[in-house]
């Protein structure tokens, strides 16, 4: 054993490549995505690691492995857990032969993500084993012991830890490699009773997952994680039930306290009741601290039922702890501090300060997506139009002054969305923004549904070349793959026109009077028309010299400003000033200025 | 012992670098650490916060408030921002220069910074200016502010570092083309 300063995914990788990683695949998602990007980066090639094309496609080559009798790791976040709950829900019913671990981030806040969904709610309904970690060194201890757990009972197992757990960092023992687990898969046996999912598999295997599960909550109850800490003040009959990250910050909040009795729930599915009723013993009240749903709330008033327990329960349900959102240290010690009837942490009294600027996200200077709203926008205008967005740095395209998306849902969405708008309003001229690797990901059924079913729309492809919001990873269109090879891309245009779209055309949206000439001329067409946009994220560019501004030519009217809002543009002092720390030269405000004031971004030496 | 260190300012200013040296410094000390930052806004003129804690008997990266031994700030506005962190008694080094955001050009908004230093000023006791902007003139690197920054911080004491630990785990670190240049500006005291 040794020390390092990780993160918490990476720890996690760590983890699992010290159990015997076989194989990795996920689709990137904050907060998973350090997972599988560690695991590649630590590879000595005896690993696969691939970004597969959505979660889906990652989930089922990770059960092909575990098949196989390799230890595998699927990743993702947690509405990822959505578009793969097909294969997961049959999984669970088919079970594995290698060690299987789906890792599923979740994020209270939400931070970065579309719903504030629980995915140990996804452990009961799929009836999965799941696990909860709670710091960066128990989410490294864990994952190895969830690939035991996995192979023991022969099921894929949930590791589920939180944005706070897979985001901190800490100095936490690792194993030296000779301590590593090597598992040399034994390969695929045939056996089609066991493999190929039919009704009577599938009613034999429901009875073996609940005996499973019921003993699973037995052993769960005497997992040296799920911990109950005595108080050291015996005459308190108050408890307080946690998790995750959620338990660190209760731990912080009784520091030098004697009481209350603390439950740590590691293992939230099967719930380990025998545990909970030891716990619950001789308590009268207990709250729950938990983020997201209220899962062993819940399963504590369970338990108080069927046991005929006092103990009065509270927590989110009761309006005890925040519905929503993230707990953060102050609030824990806000809930504990009303709960055990002590002194509230005083308020800070202090001066009001001044008003802090807000810095919202903002696409970066020289983002090229900028150039294709703004194309998009100025072929439109004066026209009735609706803009559907999608998930990726373009869902900035929504802030001022662009404001060019008008719905977002979540992955892949937009291209139907933009098909139905159409049905209801067909005057209304109808734009699709996708990203590139949210194209491959689960907009390209969306565009065989829109061109059969006669949409009349614009489906927009805004390919940077690469998977921007989450950090710039490669998808079948970069023609790089997470083992180092270079491979055949997958052309976008070519699959447009493969599914039956007729107007395929590509520009570069930086060339911005050619750009609106293209929507002004495809659009007009009926039917599902594509434009694909196409320009390297400014941040894997080396960009151009900054522009310079003609102080001479320039009126401060400020249009650059007012109609980009670039952050390589900014006021100081009442004039228009390039920031040349951010410029990249991309050269878009030059064409907007109508006195030809803005200059400079020749190729960089 | 335990320190609880917060750093702060806009994406971009080297503020996750500077807590992986402190962090990579501790480490190197056999002091427990453990940290947290915002993730991804780094490209995006977003606020950029990390908490870092060192010593025993720590649960979890971040802290409550009135707990921060120090704060670091890049940038005024941000400091200011974070100042409920501070525990009474506690340091403050800021950077003086400000960072307009987008919304502000936009705007036409009347932020310079020196609001906020006065107000940290009239709040706090322990107040160091740092004049980012001159020191990286004078030293000729716009990426060494975190350099600056850092070094202001660790003279002031607060941290269980000298400038000599910091500079030897840098050194350890960073490019050998780039050693002189963090030294300059971690010793930098214009």
């Amino acid at each position: 054993m040794h020390k390092e300063f990780l993160m918490g995914n990476a720890a996690i990788a760590r983890g699992a490549i010290a159990a015997g990683l076989n194989l990795v695949a996920g689709y990137p998602g904050t907060p998973s995505t350090e997972v599988l990007e560690t695991t590649a980066k630590t590879n000595d090639s005896s690993i696969y690691v691939e970004w597969s094309v959505n979660e889906k496609a990652a989930m089922e080559l990770g059960a092909g492995a575990a098949y196989s009798g390799a230890r595998s790791m699927v990743t993702m976040k947690q509405v990822g857990l959505n578009v793969a709950s097909d294969p997961l829900m049959s999984l669970a019913y088919i079970g594995v032969k290698g060690g299987m671990v789906i890792l599923v981030a979740d994020d209270p806040g939400p931070i970065s993500s579309q719903t504030e969904q629980d995915t140990r709610h996804f452990a009961s309904f799929s009836k999965l084993p799941c696990f909860d970690p709670s710091s960066v060194q128990e989410a490294y201890d864990m994952i190895q012991e969830a690939f035991e757990y996995s192979e023991k009972y022969h099921t894929p197992v949930l590791f589920r830890p939180t944005t706070r757990v897979c985001h901190g960092y800490a100095s936490i023992e690792v194993k030296d490699k000779e301590e590593y687990k090597v598992n040399k898969p034994e390969g695929f046996i045939k056996d089609s009773s066991k493999w190929v999912i039919f009704p009577r598999l599938s009613y034999n295997a429901h009875i073996h997952i609940e005996e499973r599960n019921a003993e699973l909550s037995k052993v769960f109850s005497e997992y040296e994680r799920n911990i109950i800490t005595e108080a050291g003040d015996k005459s308190c009959r108050r408890g307080i039930a946690t998790h995750g990250i959620s338990y660190t910050y209760t731990m912080e909040a009784l520091r030098g306290k004697s009481a209350p009795r603390v439950f740590k729930v590691s293992t939230p599915f099967p719930f380990p009741e025998q545990a909970a009723v030891k716990f619950l013993e001789g308590l009268d009240e207990v709250l729950c601290i938990e983020e997201l749903d209220p899962i062993i709330e819940r399963e504590l008033t369970y338990i108080c039922g069927k046991y005929h327990l006092p103990t009065k329960i509270l927590g989110k349900l009761t309006h005890n702890v925040k519905t929503a959102g993230e707990n953060t240290c102050a609030t824990v010690a806000a809930n504990i501090a009303e709960f055990m009837g002590w002194e509230k942490p005083a308020a800070i009294e202090a001066e009001t300060p001044p008003a802090l600027p807000v810095r919202p996200p903002v696409l970066c200077a020289g983002c090229p997506h900028r150039a294709s709203f703004f194309a998009v926008k100025e072929a439109m205008k004066g026209k009735k139009s609706v803009f559907c967005g999608d998930i990726g740095c373009y869902t900035l395209g929504n802030a001022m002054p662009l404001d060019m998306v008008d719905t977002c849902l979540c992955m892949g969405a937009g291209v139907n969305i933009t098909q139905g708008i159409g049905k209801i309003e067909p005057d209304t001229s109808c734009f699709a923004f996708v990203g590139d690797s949210t194209f491959f990901a689960s907009a390209i059924t969306g565009a065989v549904n829109a061109v059969y079913n006669q949409a009349d729309m614009t489906l927009v492809v805004l390919d940077n070349s690469t998977t921007a919001m989450t950090g710039h990873q490669p998808h079948p269109g970069t023609g790089r793959t997470m083992m180092g090879e270079v491979v055949e891309k997958v052309s976008i245009q070519e699959v447009l026109k493969g599914v039956g779209v007729k107007t395929v055309e590509t520009v570069n949206p930086l060339e911005l009077s050619k750009a609106i000439d293209t929507v002004k001329r495809v659009s007009a067409e009926k039917g599902v028309k594509a434009i694909v946009f196409k320009s390297p994220c400014a941040v894997l560019i080396k960009g151009n010299k900054p522009a310079v501004i003609n102080s001479e030519k320039c009126t401060s009217c400020k249009k650059c400003i007012k109609t980009l809002g670039c952050p390589g543009i900014v006021l100081r002092d009442g004039r228009v000033t390039i920031e040349n720390s951010l410029c990249t030269g991309c050269g878009l405000c030059s064409q907007v200025c109508p006195f030809g004031a803005i200059g400079g971004g020749e190729d960089a030496e | 012992m335990q320190s609880n260190i917060l750093i702060c300012g806009v994406g971009g200013q080297g503020i996750v670098l500077t807590s992986k040296l402190i962090a990579a410094t501790a480490m190197e000390h056999d002091i427990p650490v453990m940290s947290a930052e915002t993730i991804g806004m780094a490209q995006k003129g977003g606020s950029v916060f990390s908490f870092l804690r060192l010593g025993d008997d720590i649960y979890c990266p971040m802290f409550p408030e009135k707990t921060a031994d120090i704060i670091i700030g890049f940038e005024p506005a941000e400091a200011v921002r974070m100042l409920p962190y501070l525990k009474d008694g506690g340091q403050v080094v800021v950077n003086t220069h400000p960072i307009m955001p987008v919304t502000a050009t936009l705007s036409g908004s009347d932020y310079t910074g020196n609001e906020m230093l006065d107000y940290l000023q009239r709040n706090v006791k322990n107040v160091v200016l740092v004049d980012g902007n001159k020191a990286i003139e004078e030293i000729g690197s716009p990426k060494v502010l975190n350099m600056v920054m850092l070094g202001a911080a660790v003279r002031n004491g607060v941290l269980p570092f000298s400038v000599d630990d910091i500079e030897d785990t840098m050194k350890k670190t960073v490019k050998p083309q780039f050693i002189e240049l963090n030294s300059k500006a971690l010793r930098y005291n214009g």
